[in-house]
């Protein structure tokens, strides 16, 4: 377990890329940084640039335009990255399932680290994923050093 | 000097679809626009032809979340148009009072993300915390924050509880001192003045020549609303202003939405305490074969449905156009001219995506990085700045 990881659990800097969503999964990222959920008390902030963020948030069904640009993104990111699939957009592209537009579900085009259903899922549910990746990575850290 | 090319978008991650603008700027001056849309395409007209008449409301519904409310209401309008059928009273009213609910919750985000733009995030985080009681109302009445799933052809899915009424009332009411306040402190304040006066001004000529919907035309001075010219839901039944101001800025762009946000508040009211009695639902079996036109009045403007039967359980087709499409081609007209430092507040007027700017490139010809959308808001919220300063703030 790196130095930059433990950083990391720390203060969570997330980015958040849509690919494609109705705007709801992104709103209510959104609404988790305003005053009644306020995600800012567990060091989490919104980055402005996947350069600065250690979390990937994603919403959208990855259409053909973003998963180039998807693609492009994660590995501009610096590693660890983690990633976090947010709505059943993501998660396998719920509805858009038989879009024509629509090819590949994300963790087929990135690996994914923490699934959140829901649509969207209610900033309660972001949160809580959040915090049981941070659990998650946690844990793998105690189980290495075993 | 020489000009450079600004690309904004395609990807932003707060609004509607993404889309790519590319500002070609001479120093500080925007001197030419283009705006390339397609990027959060999903062929959903496509799903829609797949799916039956009434699973396609669930499709619709996410064509935007922010308007989840207009998509289902244009289109359920649009079977019942080729039907020719009139949904029972008490759906209609349940249909007003969603659709309300959802014009308020809409012009609040934009009203707090207008306030990050320009500098005042104190705005921001008051106006979202406003809206979380909408959100509340809305969770109440139908079940869900964002994704309502009230509609159905025919009528509503859904009725509304007579014992949740009184807590709907009392958390409207709670709104409106709030709401009063920071319509007061928008109106007296002076930096806002020369922040957003006289700024991207669209004028009325402009906003027809457009065609231009919503309040982006309602602020240049062109009374035209949906709502009032072809009346729909209970909006001819109830009492209600449309809020028009005729200088076509920034400024007037902000009042409207304010404005119309407490209006939305009474109609809501109205409709609740005068809720008939009676069927919610048609239980509508067959479409004919036919075509069909809907039309309602969203947040941002007119949002405009056409479906075709042919007499199976499918729309062979299903044609959807939404307000802001229209309301893009505008800033041809309210950008050029102005500086980069007022283009992030004049793209974000029209409510159509202010998170474009967040990935927003200022990039010489050569393609050398200058700005990136962070700075942009920065230099959107320095200028205030040195308003404030220079006003002795
Ligand atoms: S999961 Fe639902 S709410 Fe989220 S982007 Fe997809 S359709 Fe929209």
């Amino acid at each position: 377990m790196s130095m930059k990881l433990k950083a990391l659990l720390k203060s969570p800097w997330v980015f958040h890329l849509s690919t494609g969503s109705c705007n709801n999964c992104d709103i209510e990222i959104l609404d988790c940084l305003t005053p009644r959920f306020d995600i800012e008390r567990f060091g989490m902030l919104l980055a402005g640039s996947i350069k600065h963020a250690d979390v990937l948030l994603i919403t959208g069904s990855c259409n053909r335009q973003s998963v180039i640009r998807l693609k492009r993104l994660y590995e501009q990111a610096p590693k660890p990255c983690l990633v976090v699939a947010i709505g059943e957009c993501s998660l396998s592209r719920g509805l858009f399932m038989h879009s024509y537009n629509c090819p590949v579900p994300l963790d087929k085009i990135i690996p994914v680290d923490v699934y959140i259903p829901g649509c969207p899922p209610k900033p309660e549910a972001i949160i809580a994923g959040v915090v049981k990746l941070i659990e998650k990575v946690k844990k793998e850290k105690v189980e290495s050093k075993k | 000097m020489a000009k450079t090319i600004v690309p904004i978008g395609p990807y932003h991650p707060l609004q509607e679809e993404p889309e790519f603008f590319s500002l070609t700027v001479e120093g500080e001056k925007v001197v030419d626009i283009d705006v390339r849309i397609g990027y959060n395409h999903r062929g959903i007209e496509k799903l829609s032809e797949m799916k039956t008449f009434d699973q396609s409301t669930f499709v619709i519904e996410r064509i935007c979340g922010i308007c989840s409310t207009s998509h289902p209401f244009a289109y359920t309008r649009a079977v019942e148009d080729i039907i020719s059928v009139e949904v029972p009273e008490r759906a209609k009213y349940i249909r007003t009072i969603i659709a309300e609910g959802e014009r308020i919750h809409s012009h609040l985000l934009w009203l707090g993300l207008a306030g990050h733009f320009l500098g005042y995030n104190t705005v921001y985080m008051w106006v979202w915390k406003l809206r979380e009681e909408i959100l509340d109302v809305m969770e109440i009445l139908s079940g869900n924050r964002n994704n309502y799933a009230m509609f159905k052809p025919g009528g509503v899915r859904r009725d509304i509880k007579q014992e949740d009424i009184p807590d709907v009332i009392k958390k409207l009411d709670s709104i409106i001192p709030s709401l009063t306040m920071i319509k007061k402190a928008v109106i007296d304040d002076p930096v806002i003045h020369a922040r957003t006066k006289g700024i991207g001004v669209l004028s009325k000529e402009d906003a027809i020549n457009y065609a231009a919907l919503g309040p982006t035309s309602r602020a240049s001075g062109v009374a035209r609303d949906v709502r009032k010219d072809a009346p729909y839901g209970v909006y001819d039944k109830i009492e209600w202003n449309m809020i028009v101001t005729k200088n076509g800025d920034v400024f007037d762009k902000v009042i409207v939405r304010i404005l119309e946000v407490l209006e939305a508040i009474k109609i809501m009211k109205e409709c609740l305490l005068t809720l008939p009695k009676g069927e919610i639902d048609l239980n509508i079996k067959d479409i004919p074969p036919g075509e069909g036109i809907g039309h309602v009045e969203a947040p941002r403007g007119e949002t405009f449905h056409y479906v075709r039967s042919d007499g199976t359980n499918r729309p062979v087709r299903h044609k959807v156009r939404a307000p802001t499409f229209m309301n893009l081609p505008t800033f041809k007209a309210t950008v050029v001219g102005e500086t980069i430092s007022d283009a992030t507040i004049i793209l974000a007027a029209i409510d159509p995506c202010y998170c474009c700017t967040e990935r927003m490139a200022v990039r010489n010809i050569k393609g050398t990085k200058l700005y990136n959308g962070e700075d942009l808001i920065r230099l959107s919220q320095e200028k205030t700045e040195k308003i404030k300063r220079k006003m002795g703030l």
